[in-house]
């Protein structure tokens, strides 16, 4: 739920128990208001009333409402004494309305010339159902409004408000570290979303920094190991011309050549990745895929036939591609030689190239691979120590570079596929 | 054949100086930018080998050096940062050849080899070692002076052992040689193997004078008989 609509929620529930709450009150102070003028205006007619009836004696034999608002009746000196005054609600037959309709009574009593009378005033007075439905229904209305009111308060002003906090979510959202991606904070005068924006652009920066720093750390600490494994290397390719060994001899320094020359495969690998990923391959240019492929295919025609394999390729589109061409050829090269090293003697690799895609299937005997792992670094595809695992890495990292899409399948075949997305053929 | 090797690591100068002199080259070091200037504007060279990466200056400057002097020095450039610039930039003044660290010995004499051969006699691409003679432009192998067929990974194989008679090649190396780098060695040994199996039962069938020896079980040596 967005942020407007949830302080939207709340508002909409606090107004509803608040208006509640108030209307009630409202209600009864106002009900109790009414009934405090209704009461002193029947007090001021009664005394009116007892004031007439001291004059002319010919009111007190008014003993229907009639016309009237008054009756007065003789009572016994006895129940007047035990009588209290009292001020009740009563219903009334109403012409106007053709209903009995509340009424409010003051009934008393009052002595004169020796007689007790008992005398009734009423008044006409609000209908309370009818004043309950009005209030509710105005209250309906006010409620509607302010909801509508902080709908729309919210939809201008604090969208405005918010907006450098959502422009800022929509380009954290999008940031890619890789992509070495900028962030532009937008100037605002508030200060919570100046401290985040500050905090936001410190964290960042610090995170590119140090990104950037591991990245460089990788190339260099490849770059420096070169010349001691050359030294090394060379010195004992240099002994073992100039020297005759013992078997044992051979057999130790022949290990020690044949780790070091392994390191330094690792390390080719280790440099490439960086190098990928620093960008520095940045000489682009227009590539027909296909072209690479028969050129691969070519290429491994020795080896093939060392393995008894062949490669069918099937073409249905030509794609061209804008990339660096060394990267191009790592890419396939790592993907075919892949698949000719994991295939079984004797099968075919079918290659087939259309639909923005080109798909790199063999048959091998092994089982399915583990996808989730299978492009990350150092997953081996095989346990054979001279595998540096890093070859499909590597076809991975340069797939990132141009954002293709490398993807492996299996059904009976291992499928490599990878799909180009930036066709511009 | 006069050799200027340009390199401030010592050991490393050492190991390319002992293995270019068992080619009977006439080696000379400088380890600095200036000793090298020094060097270059006494004698000629035939070849340059230049780690650009020196302590005084860039190793490019030597280059740029040798153009404006229009020097024919042959410069290969050898580099630990085995970096694209510098590869371009390098290769664009002038330089014949990009050797990135670390390299095979094996390579080093080929490259080297390649590099005289290709500037010092123009077009004339044929070396022979006994009955056997390899034509590097049209990728042909004659022995006894008849054509004789091997296929394209084998012709990479054997010419690479011409530029190392008697030198100790290494299955690395060949490997390397044959496929490149950044790609999975798994598999290419063997291929290597069963290559050179193939080399030496076509050079035995067709009576040639060179053989390929196995050196310790870690790679080989072409030899005349």
């Amino acid at each position: 739920m967005k942020l407007l609509n949830y302080t939207t929620k709340y508002f909409a529930g606090i107004l509803f128990l608040l208006l509640t709450l108030w209307a009630v009150l409202f209600y009864f102070a106002m009900l109790d208001e009414i009934y405090d003028s209704m009461d002193d205006g029947l007090e001021n007619q009664k005394i009116l009333v007892i004031q007439r009836a001291a004059e002319n004696p010919v009111v007190l034999a008014k003993n229907e409402f009639g016309d009237g608002y008054y009756t007065i009746k003789k009572v016994r000196a006895r129940a007047a004494k035990n009588f209290k005054e009292s001020y009740r609600d009563t219903l009334m037959y109403m012409q106007n309305e053709e209903d009995f309709e509340p009424v409010r009574l003051l009934e008393t009593v009052f002595y004169q010339n020796g007689e007790y009378f008992k005398l009734k005033v009423i008044t006409s007075m609000v209908e309370e159902d009818d004043l309950v439905e009005d209030l509710l229904f105005s209250l309906l209305w006010l409620y509607f409004g302010l909801i509508v009111t902080i709908l729309i308060l919210n939809n201008i002003v604090l969208k405005k408000i918010w907006n450098p906090f959502y422009k800022l979510i929509d380009q954290l959202k999008n940031f890619n570290i890789e992509r070495s991606d900028k962030i532009a904070f937008e100037k605002t005068p508030i200060e919570e979303f100046h401290l985040l924006n500050k905090s936001i652009e410190r964290l960042l920066q610090k995170s590119v920094d140090s990104y950037v720093g591991q990245k460089q750390f990788i190339e260099n600490a490849s770059h420096e190991l070169q010349t001691p494994l050359a030294i090394s290397i060379n010195k004992l390719e240099l002994l073992f011309e100039k020297t005759e060994l013992e078997e044992e001899e051979i057999t130790i320094l022949a290990s020690v050549l044949n780790n070091l020359e392994r390191l330094t495969r690792f390390n080719k690998s280790l440099l490439l990745l960086s190098r990928i990923e620093n960008q520095q391959f940045a000489v682009e240019e227009k590539i027909l895929i296909n072209e690479v492929i028969f050129h691969l295919k070519d290429e491994f025609k020795d080896l093939l036939q060392h393995k008894g394999m062949e490669i069918q390729v099937n073409v249905s589109q030509a794609i061209y591609i804008k990339m660096n061409r060394d990267l191009a050829v790592i890419l396939f090269t790592n993907l075919l030689k892949n698949a000719i090293v994991h295939s079984d003697p004797n099968t075919n690799i079918e290659i087939e190239i259309g639909g923005n895609r080109v798909n790199i299937s063999n048959l091998s005997s092994k089982k399915k691979l583990d996808k989730k792992h299978l492009f990350s670094r150092f997953y081996k595809l095989s346990d054979n120590k001279n595998s540096s695992g890093l070859g499909v890495a590597i076809a991975k990292a340069i797939a990132d570079e141009y954002d293709f899409s490398i993807s492996y399948n299996f059904d009976d075949r291992h499928q490599f596929i990878v799909e180009f997305y930036d066709d511009k053929s | 054949m006069k050799i200027l090797i340009v390199e401030d690591e010592q050991e490393m100068l050492e190991n390319m100086k002992q293995g270019l002199q068992q080619e009977k080259f006439l080696v000379e070091t400088a380890a600095d930018y200036h000793s090298a200037l020094n060097k270059i504007g006494v004698y000629n060279y035939d070849c340059i080998l230049l780690d650009i990466t020196l302590p005084d200056e860039n190793g490019l400057e030597l280059l740029k050096y040798l153009k404006e002097k229009q020097l024919s020095d042959n410069v290969i450039i050898v580099s630990a940062k085995d970096s694209l610039d510098d590869k371009l930039t390098g290769l664009n003044l002038g330089a014949d050849d990009y050797l990135p660290k670390p390299f095979h010995m094996a390579e080093l004499t080929a490259r080297v080899k390649a590099v005289l051969r290709r500037n010092n006699f123009d077009g004339n691409n044929f070396v022979q070692i006994a009955n056997v003679k390899l034509d590097l432009e049209n990728r042909d192998v004659f022995i006894q002076d008849k054509p004789v067929e091997f296929n394209r990974k084998e012709f990479d194989i054997l010419s690479y052992f011409f530029s190392n008679k008697n030198r100790l090649v290494t299955k690395t190396a060949l490997a390397e040689r044959v496929w490149g780098d950044h790609i999975d060695q798994v598999d290419n040994f063997e291929f290597v193997y069963s290559q050179i199996k193939n080399l030496r039962k076509k050079l035995k069938q067709y009576k040639s004078e060179v053989e390929i020896k196995s050196v310790y079980g870690i790679g080989y040596r072409l030899s005349e008989k």
